[in-house]
């Protein structure tokens, strides 16, 4: 045995063995890591049973009482007996370790936190009554309870028992009305969000005009008074729509549901206050699946509630895309370029060398530095000097000289330029000389050759190097926390408003809600679903897009391959 | 151009066609201009285009630069006014002040009188005398500082007579500022009695809204304080300030200090500095002698050799630090320090040249900064923090009597005799850097020994920022240190095994899976390295150290069982697969190792690896520590270094491994003498850019780790990164502050050492590829 282990050892085998454990970890951690995010992200749509129980935490005095408990069952973990008991809750140190469950309880106003952690051993009579019903809302969280009674104004006129699961008047009753104060809430939105957000606009760009005219002298009695005649127009529009408004508020809030939560505590919501309401222990399958594709959507296509940490993350991806397309609109021109001069015009010597390292260098740049140059010279120095030129009407409050949609891209753009140069580059230098002398022996000149010839062969390699910058950039958190990403945007940077694209706002970013929401938030583990399904959604863009890229290169050199010939 | 065409001549039926030739010609050859000129324009504007990108990338370096740069710019002085003040004054001046906005200075002469002109040209603007008791005549003079303004006057009778000046500012109707001079008396007009009938030969002052406490010395030798206290019967809170609400305690220190000549009091009113004739400091605690004991000396220093005197001793912002100059020319700086053993001493902390004999030694009134005179009209400007001399000119062509510096500090006036005066803007921007202060252990006020702190910002004004690197470079490397130990080894006989034996069907799928991580967003790894795996570490600590362990060994034992298996098995699987084998015993093995950590912590860690740590060994443990961001960082490095490295053992040229299997060695043979030896720059490269992309990572460790600019080894405890820190606090930093351009200074530090590192990574890339394509 001693021996062949030494002949074992003497072989190397053990070594390339060794070698192949690396290769294997390191996809391991990957596929992992990929899994944790998916199975994390994508869980936390699925609507979850809620359990009934009796809950009796063992104490010291004799008194001890069950609890009644309500709520999602999250995880479970182990915990030894010391540390429970540590903690003041006397379980017998004979059985070394205990399980525990995370309970979601929700009920945020009743109870003082979303959470619980319960001893699994000491849960009792565990049931799924089919009428617990979960209400999504929109401040406290979610609430679980059972439906008492429906009232319209005050007077009752829908209630259940909540001890016979099949007596559902109620619970039809407020489905009915929910739909209503949605439809409702829906307008209440587009009042409030669209058309007095436009009046507002209107009036601040008004108070502008005023401002420039009196900065530059200009300001006749004539063009004051028809700046005041506009806005005793906006002003009067905005009277009106705060009328109606008003109105809405009044019709949404007709409407309460009485719930029963756990431990007969008794308490009144206002349907207007609900997002979703579902009863999971009575759906089946298909219905929660409904209810995943709602919520899913609801993900992607609304906006953010609750201090970010529920609903949706649409202005975040909204914000992302633009952000890159508009360093896209800088890069790619400016990349090309930069890689047809070193390629097909500067003189190949010591000098391009140079150029060539330091730019493939720059790739290499902690992201941070591109930042503080963003931050230093695009927005201090160079947005404040547009400010005093162009809008000295808006000064002391910074128009360009402030973060921003347009000085984040131009950052970004410069992190990502020598991604494109360097493809680029490479795909230039794939070309066979052969295509391009033909071009030359027939006459064409040198540009023609380079705009006929080479740069349409060339352009599978110059969208392989926008789609991986388009990667990079998507991905980036750090240079954008300094030139432009804010935690929460009140209007998305294209919208009706002229000039329509709002380069100076600030804009959300996928990367920064993660971190926001992940780590500045005040309840982080009610947000922590949340950051999972975002971050999931980051993973998956940038994996496609980096798929895209590779998909387009492999097809370039196949091509070539063929010319070669 | 048609230079060769012949004449054309109308008549003839050929030159019709030649004239047809010679249009279509012209038309032709103003296509080829046109052609020709686009080739040029073209030609021009992508060089220009070009050029002008890499000139962008070459601005971030020069701007960088120009951000960094006026830190290490020393003071500049500039001459403003030089005037005679022609009103009558006094001989000796008391104390001389510049007012804010650099318009009015102040001079009290030891008449009592306190002048106020004007700066620009000497105008008297007012002239207040001091309401010193009839009869009386000023012998000593303290100041408690520049920025309260409030001083007082030590009198013939043994009395001391506190006073305020101050400036009242309205602004005009045309928005224009009017500066009116004041002379306040916030503790009454009355005098305090300290002494009766000897004069007072020397006064200290220190004082705050509700106390007062003076400490002085008679002619003969007698030191006694003296505290007084607003009222606080009912009465007093609805009239203030008048003169009866002071409530006195007169302490005598009889046989305490010997000989005293000057006397100073402390910030906290605890502390009296007594400095005898022969430069002896009696550091004296006054706190027993006013609840009825004594005080008594807690340490004694001297404060300069024998062969020279004190000239000139003042306190530096704050109250805590005493500057000394002497009549050789030093400037030393002394401050109280804790002892090990209990108690107080007075350190020297470091000293300054201030070129000849000091006459003159003012503290400025915002940052540590003092400024000295000596005997030849040499002025200098020193920061104590940093241990800098911002700035040293002769001003002067004699020896100037005193020197007031401005609360901003940009404006210098010296006083030099006959009334003569001269006024100097002084620009000193970022007088707190010095190479000593970014990279050396400095001590600071109120600490015991000299340490490396990075601290930049307090709530309180007379704050001593604290600006040094150190901490942070090297939480940057121990970050960088930690992620490599994972990553390093993981990375390279990853990409061995992939660049030499893998199947290439495996590979295929490798390899792509391994650049997909490198596309992973490092916010997403942050995020689960601070929210998902800290806590998980956290509790299963003795797991992870175990899969440390196991997995090695668990590897090398499947490869053993695997060799020893029969041959159809063995066969059914062909080389370069063993990767795909290792899976699902990683994978086993690491489901073992965290299943059966929890019964082997419960017997030998009573169930807690983490309480055991902290308890039994006594180690810190924060919950995002090192280890962490080392997982997090070595995840997030690893595609980078295997994908270099894998490149540089994969195109080792075939030939060389052909033959050398060709000449009888094994595979591994060939891998460790042929092919690690041909492929270690590029391998060695990687691991440089590796290691380049770790120090520079944001956001992992600003999410992974507490950020605590701390100095410390401990894998269990967490750091602040260079980057993290450009992160955290560019956006509160003022614009153009010394704070932010020392943040604009890490930046320049992050840039150039990854530039550096990567360049050279570079070359020896493009020499290898260069060495490869000769073979």
């Amino acid at each position: 045995m001693i021996n062949s282990m030494k002949k074992f050892f003497a072989s190397g085998t053990p070594w390339i063995w060794v070698n192949a454990g690396a290769v294997a970890i390191s996809v391991i951690m990957t596929v992992g890591l990929l899994l944790l995010l998916a199975v994390n992200g994508l869980n936390h749509f699925w609507p979850k049973d809620i359990m009934l129980a009796h809950y009796t935490q063992p104490s010291n005095a004799d008194d001890a009482v069950a609890r009644e408990i309500i709520g999602e069952r999250v995880d479970r973990e182990h915990v030894p007996a010391d540390r429970i008991i540590a903690s003041g809750i006397p379980v017998s140190p004979d059985t070394p370790m205990y399980e525990r469950e995370l309970i979601k309880i929700g009920n945020r106003e009743l109870n003082s936190s979303d959470f619980t952690w319960l001893l699994t051993d000491y849960l009792n009579d565990v049931r799924y009554p089919d009428n617990l019903t979960t209400f999504e809302r929109r401040e406290w969280g979610n609430f679980y309870g059972y439906v008492l009674e429906v009232r319209e104004a005050g007077t009752a006129v829908a209630s259940s028992d909540p001890a016979n699961p099949a007596d559902t008047g109620a619970w039809e009753a407020l489905k009915a009305r929910l739909e209503r104060a949605l439809a409702i809430h829906d307008e209440i939105d587009v009042l409030e969000k669209d058309e007095i957000g436009d009046v507002n606009y209107a009036l601040e760009r008004l108070r502008l005009r005023r401002r420039g005219l009196e900065l530059r002298g200009n300001d006749t009695p004539e063009q004051i008074a028809q700046i005041e005649a506009e806005q005793a127009r906006w002003e009067s529009s905005y009277e009106e729509l705060q009328t109606r408004l008003s109105a809405l508020y009044e019709d949404v809030e007709r409407d309460t549901v009485v719930m029963k939560a756990m431990n007969d505590e008794e308490t009144e919501i206002n349907v207007s206050e609900i997002v979703r309401a579902y009863q999971p222990n009575r759906m089946h399958i298909g219905g929660k699946l409904v209810v995943y594709g709602q919520k899913l959507w609801e993900f992607l296509s609304d906006e953010p509630r609750e201090a970010n940490t529920e609903g949706g993350i649409f202005p975040a991806i909204f914000g992302t895309v633009t952000m890159v397309l508009l360093m896209s609109v800088f890069v790619t021109p400016f990349g090309v370029v930069a890689a047809v001069y070193l390629r097909e015009y500067a003189r190949q010597g010591f000098i391009t060398r140079v150029i060539r390292i330091a730019v493939n260098n720059l790739a290499g740049v902690p992201s941070i530095v591109y930042g503080v140059f963003g931050l230093g010279f695009f927005i201090y120095f160079l947005g404040s000097e547009i400010d005093q030129a162009f809008y000295p009407e808006a000064l002391p409050a910074p128009t360009f000289g402030t973060p921003g949609m347009l000085w984040a891209s131009l950052t970004l753009a410069l992190l990502t330029v020598p991604v494109v140069i360097v493809s680029t580059e490479e795909g230039l230098a794939r070309i066979p000389r052969s295509l391009r002398e033909g071009s030359l022996a027939l006459g064409a000149t040198k540009f023609e050759t380079l705009w006929r010839v080479v740069l349409p062969m060339a352009s599978p390699a110059m969208m392989t190097g926008l789609i991986l910058a388009v990667a990079r950039a998507a991905g980036e958190v750090a240079p954008l926390m300094l030139v432009g990403v804010v935690k929460l945007a009140p209007t998305l940077p294209i919208n009706g408003n002229y000039p329509y694209f709002h380069l100076d706002q600030k804009f959300m970013h996928l990367g920064f809600h993660i971190y926001d929401v992940g780590f500045q938030s005040p309840n982080v583990e009610a947000a922590r679903p949340l950051v999972f399904a975002t971050a999931f959604l980051l993973v998956v863009v940038i994996a496609l897009l980096n798929q895209l890229a590779v998909t387009i290169r492999n097809r370039l050199r196949e091509k070539y391959k063929a010319l070669d010939m | 151009m048609a230079m060769n065409q012949q004449p054309l001549s109308p008549d003839t039926p050929a030159a019709d066609t030649a004239a047809g030739a010679a249009l279509a010609d012209s038309a032709t050859l103003a296509r080829r201009k046109f052609r020709h000129f686009k080739d040029k324009l073209a030609g021009v504007s992508i060089a220009v285009g070009g050029l002008g990108v890499i000139a962008a990338v070459l601005l971030i370096f020069l701007y960088l630069i120009y951000e960094v740069m006026p830190l290490f710019r020393s003071a500049l002085i500039q001459d403003i006014s030089e005037f005679r003040l022609e009103a009558p004054h006094s001989e000796n001046v008391l104390h001389l002040a510049v007012e804010e906005r650099l318009e009015v200075a102040m001079r009290l002469g030891d008449d009592g009188e306190a002048l106020f002109f004007d700066t620009a040209n000497g105008q008297l603007r007012s002239r207040i005398p001091v309401h010193v008791p009839e009869g009386q005549s000023i012998v000593s003079f303290a100041l408690d500082t520049d920025i309260s303004g409030i001083f007082a006057l030590g009198l013939s009778d043994g009395h001391v007579l506190i006073a305020e000046y101050d400036y009242d500012v309205r602004f005009g109707p045309n928005n224009e500022r009017l500066v009116t001079p004041v002379i306040r008396y916030p503790f009454g007009e009355n005098t305090f009695p300290l002494y009766n009938n000897e004069p007072v030969s020397k006064i200290s002052v220190r004082s705050s809204s509700s106390e007062l406490l003076l400490a002085g010395t008679s002619r003969s030798g007698q030191v006694s304080l003296l505290r007084a206290r607003r009222e606080t019967s009912l009465l007093s809170a609805f009239n203030a300030s008048s003169d009866s609400e002071w409530e006195t305690e007169l302490v005598t220190l009889t046989g305490v200090i010997p000989s005293v000549d000057q006397l100073y009091l402390d910030v906290d009113r605890r502390w009296l500095f007594a400095i005898g004739a022969s430069g002896r400091l009696s550091l004296v605690d006054v706190r027993p002698a006013f609840s009825g004991g004594t005080a008594v000396i807690e340490d004694e220093v001297m404060l300069a050799d024998s062969d020279r005197h004190i000239t000139e001793v003042n306190f530096l912002l704050g109250g805590i630090s005493l500057l000394v100059g002497d009549s050789a020319g030093t400037v030393s700086q002394w401050f109280l320090v804790r002892r090990e053993g209990g108690g107080f001493g007075v350190e020297k902390v470091r000293e300054f040249d201030a070129g000849g004999r000091v006459v003159a030694l003012t503290p400025e009134q915002r940052r540590k900064n003092f400024i000295t005179a000596n005997d030849q009209g040499y002025v200098g400007i020193y920061n104590t923090t940093a241990h800098r001399k911002v700035a040293y000119t002769r001003l002067l062509n004699g020896t100037p009597k005193t020197l007031a510096i401005s609360a901003r500090g940009d404006g210098l006036l010296l006083e030099h005799g006959d009334g003569h005066f001269s006024f100097w803007s002084v620009s000193n921007r970022h007088p707190e850097v010095s190479w000593e202060a970014l990279w050396q252990k400095v001590w600071y006020e109120n600490y015991q020994q000299p340490e490396y702190i990075w601290q930049s910002s307090a709530a309180n004004n007379d704050f001593e920022p604290k600006y040094s690197l150190a901490p942070l470079a090297f939480g940057t490397l121990k970050a960088a240190f930690y992620a490599m130990l994972l990553a390093a080894p993981l990375a390279v006989c990853g990409a061995i095994f992939t660049g030499y034996f893998m199947a290439p069907k495996m590979r295929q799928n490798v390899k792509p899976l391994i650049e997909l991580m490198e596309a992973l967003p490092t916010v997403v790894l942050g995020f689960l390295a601070g929210l998902w795996l800290a806590p998980f570490l956290e509790n299963n600590l003795l797991g992870i150290f175990s899969l440390l362990v196991l997995t090695p060994v668990s590897i090398l034992l499947a490869a053993f069982v695997w060799t020893w298996l029969p041959e159809h098995i063995r066969y059914r699987v062909p080389e370069g697969w063993e990767a795909a084998l290792l899976v699902p015993v990683i994978i086993v093995v690491a489901w073992l190792s965290f299943l059966l950590a929890g019964p082997i912590e419960l017997l030998f860690f009573d169930g807690d690896m983490r309480s055991w740590i902290t308890n039994d060994l006594g180690i810190a443990y924060d919950q995002r520590n090192a280890l962490v961001v080392g997982f997090a960082m070595g995840f997030a490095v690893i595609p980078t270094i295997f994908s270099i490295a894998e490149d540089a053992v994969f195109t080792v040229p075939k030939q060389l491994t052909y033959g050398s299997l060709a000449l009888g060695a094994t595979p591994w043979q060939t891998l460790s003498r042929v092919v690690l030896p041909t492929a270690s720059p590029g391998i060695f490269s990687a691991l440089m850019i590796g290691m380049g992309r770790a120090v520079g990572e944001t956001m992992i460790v600003l999410m992974a780790t507490g950020n605590t600019p701390i100095m410390d080894i401990n894998i269990f405890e967490g750091m602040r990164t260079l980057a993290a820190n450009i992160a955290v606090e560019v956006p509160e930093s003022e614009v153009n502050s010394t704070h932010y351009r020392i943040l604009f200074l890490a930046a320049l530090v992050l840039f150039m050492f990854t530039f550096v590192v990567n360049t050279l990574a570079e070359i020896i890339r493009q020499r290898l590829r260069r060495k490869y394509s000769t073979i």
